[in-house]
């Protein structure tokens, strides 16, 4: 489903430039999960911004579905990856009710106005047909990221890119919130990249997982590694015990 | 209720907290002590947890209303207090850590200087005396390049530095009780084990009391000796080991957390309204 290829990524600001991304490679199959693990500023977000298309300033090859897309994306390709950010705050227009939200990656693709389905996208992530009628402000965080987990679905996306879709959010809203991707992707077949500085998270949901550290990957851990507490790498090792306190 | 420690800092016995005219108690008849000693207060989001904290350093909003049978900071009542005499109880004898160094922190002033106002104001140092014991600070919590960093502004310092800058800050006057409200939420997994070892080991030496509010109860658990847990303003259950947690809510809190060691295909979510008709009734 994705292909990357030595996807680097620098950021140049006059005569400095930073090397966020190096030379890195992955793959990930039809309706898995992979989970891509790192602490702050490691270049996982970068990764999937410049999966999602965000990013401009990378080299290198990415396949989605088996065709290679470039830093310009056709409207075609944008369909096929949306995103989920961090910040259930941030990430909603405050001054847009939830339907125009939702209705807006429809209107944006010039597939009509979108109003119409509004309804079902509330349904499909468990909220209230009335929360169409409101304003960001008067919803709770973890009802929040069900919306941008809504709106992200508007499009039928083969792939969702989850950036810390739960760390914004309390043990029992993210339980909640991890179920409803759980049961979204058994649903629709979807394939996920999960990016968290959280192992505890990205275990519980993903089929792999890759340890990222200054821009390059340092260890790979399939499920049964991770139940069994198997790590290849110290660094690896030293993240796994800090998400057990 | 045995207590570890038998010399009792801070009394709080029954603890109401209300906002402007509401008629549902935030913090809802409230009590517990605390000794030299790591106290837990564990809950979702808006379940009293951080309104008790700031309730206790007087900190809430002139619109909430705050009574108590008794809350008493080494015997003598901290509700009588008047502003001025607060101002100078809070940062000396009682030390409120928060969530987010980046929010928390002044944007404007070299965090150098934020240290050492703490010490010119706490321990009545001159600009000079306050300097060398800002720095001195923060050697203690591990800060490597101490000159630089102090010059620094809260925006140029990462998450991890800017809370130890805040428990520098804080604990420079010594304070017998330090409330940390989610000290470790906005930080990395990978540090928060750190910050929570420094804040230890500062809060050991010091002899003092430490009031530790989050919602990830098994962080806590490991941390503390005594575990209070919070659902809609009320205490529900005192615990000292996650083990031994009887009421419904302790135990779908501590279930709805992902262990890599125990996988599930579901997590167990909160059934609120099986939760409200089983009364929260406090045991």
């Amino acid at each position: 489903m994705i292909r990357i290829d030595n996807l680097d990524v620098a950021f140049k600001s006059g005569k400095t430039s930073k090397h966020v991304v190096k030379s890195v490679s992955l793959s990930v199959a039809k309706a898995e999960t992979l989970g891509i693990v790192g602490e702050s500023g490691c270049g996982k977000s970068t990764l999937l911004r410049s999966l999602a298309g965000l990013e401009g300033a990378w080299t290198g090859n990415i396949f989605l579905n088996g065709a290679a897309v470039s830093a310009e994306r056709t409207r075609e390709q944008l369909l096929m990856a949306q995103m989920v950010f961090q910040d259930p705050y941030g990430s909603l227009h405050p001054r847009h009710r939830i339907a125009r939200v939702l209705a807006e990656p429809i209107r944006a693709m010039g597939l009509g106005d979108g109003w119409s389905q509004v309804p079902a996208a509330l349904k499909q992530v468990g909220l209230p047909l009335e929360f169409a009628e409101r304003f960001p402000h008067e919803l709770s965080g973890g009802q929040r990221q069900r919306v941008a987990i809504a709106r992200a679905l508007m499009l039928k996306p083969q792939i969702l890119l989850l950036d810390e879709p739960t760390s914004a959010l309390d043990v029992s809203v993210q339980a909640e919130v991890l179920n409803l991707l759980s049961d979204l992707k058994d649903e629709q077949q979807l394939t996920y990249v999960l990016v968290s500085h959280d192992l505890s998270v990205i275990a519980h949901m993903c089929d792999r997982v890759l340890v990222m550290k200054d821009g390059v990957f340092v260890d790979e851990m399939t499920r049964e590694d991770l139940q069994a507490g198997h790590t290849h790498s110290d660094y690896a090792k030293m993240l796994f015990e800090a998400s057990m306190i | 209720m045995p207590v570890p420690d038998q010399d009792k800092i801070l009394t709080v016995r029954g603890l109401n907290v209300s906002f402007s005219r509401s008629a549902i108690n935030a913090v809802d008849n409230v009590s517990f002590t605390l000794g030299r000693e790591r106290l837990g207060i564990v809950g979702e989001s808006g379940s009293g947890k951080s309104t008790t904290g700031r309730a206790l350093m007087r900190l809430l909003p002139s619109s909430s209303k705050t009574s108590a049978e008794e809350l008493t900071l080494n015997g003598h009542p901290l509700l009588a207090r008047s502003e001025r005499e607060m101002r100078s109880i809070r940062g000396k004898e009682m030390a409120l850590i928060m969530q987010d160094p980046r929010y928390s922190l002044n944007p404007v002033l070299p965090v150098g200087k934020q240290i050492a106002e703490a010490a010119r104001l706490h321990l009545g140092a001159n600009a000079k005396e306050a300097h060398g014991l800002a720095a001195k600070m923060l050697e203690r919590v591990r800060i490597a390049d101490i000159e630089r960093t102090m010059k620094q502004y809260p925006h140029q310092i990462s998450g991890g530095m800017g809370q130890r800058v805040m428990i520098a800050m804080m604990l420079l006057a010594k304070p017998q009780v330090v409330i940390a409200d989610e000290p470790t939420s906005a930080l990395d997994v990978s540090v928060r084990g750190d910050v929570l070892a420094l804040l230890d080991e500062l809060v050991r030496e010091n002899n003092s009391g430490l009031i530790l509010i989050s919602h990830d109860i098994r962080m806590v658990a490991s941390f503390c000796q005594r575990i209070l847990v919070m659902y809609k303003g009320k205490v529900v259950e005192t615990l000292t080991r996650l083990e031994d947690a009887s009421h419904p809510y302790t135990q779908a809190l501590i279930a709805a957390m992902p262990d890599p060691r125990h996988p599930v295909r579901r997590l167990r979510t909160l059934d609120r309204t099986a939760l409200d008709l089983a009364g929260e009734t406090p045991r």
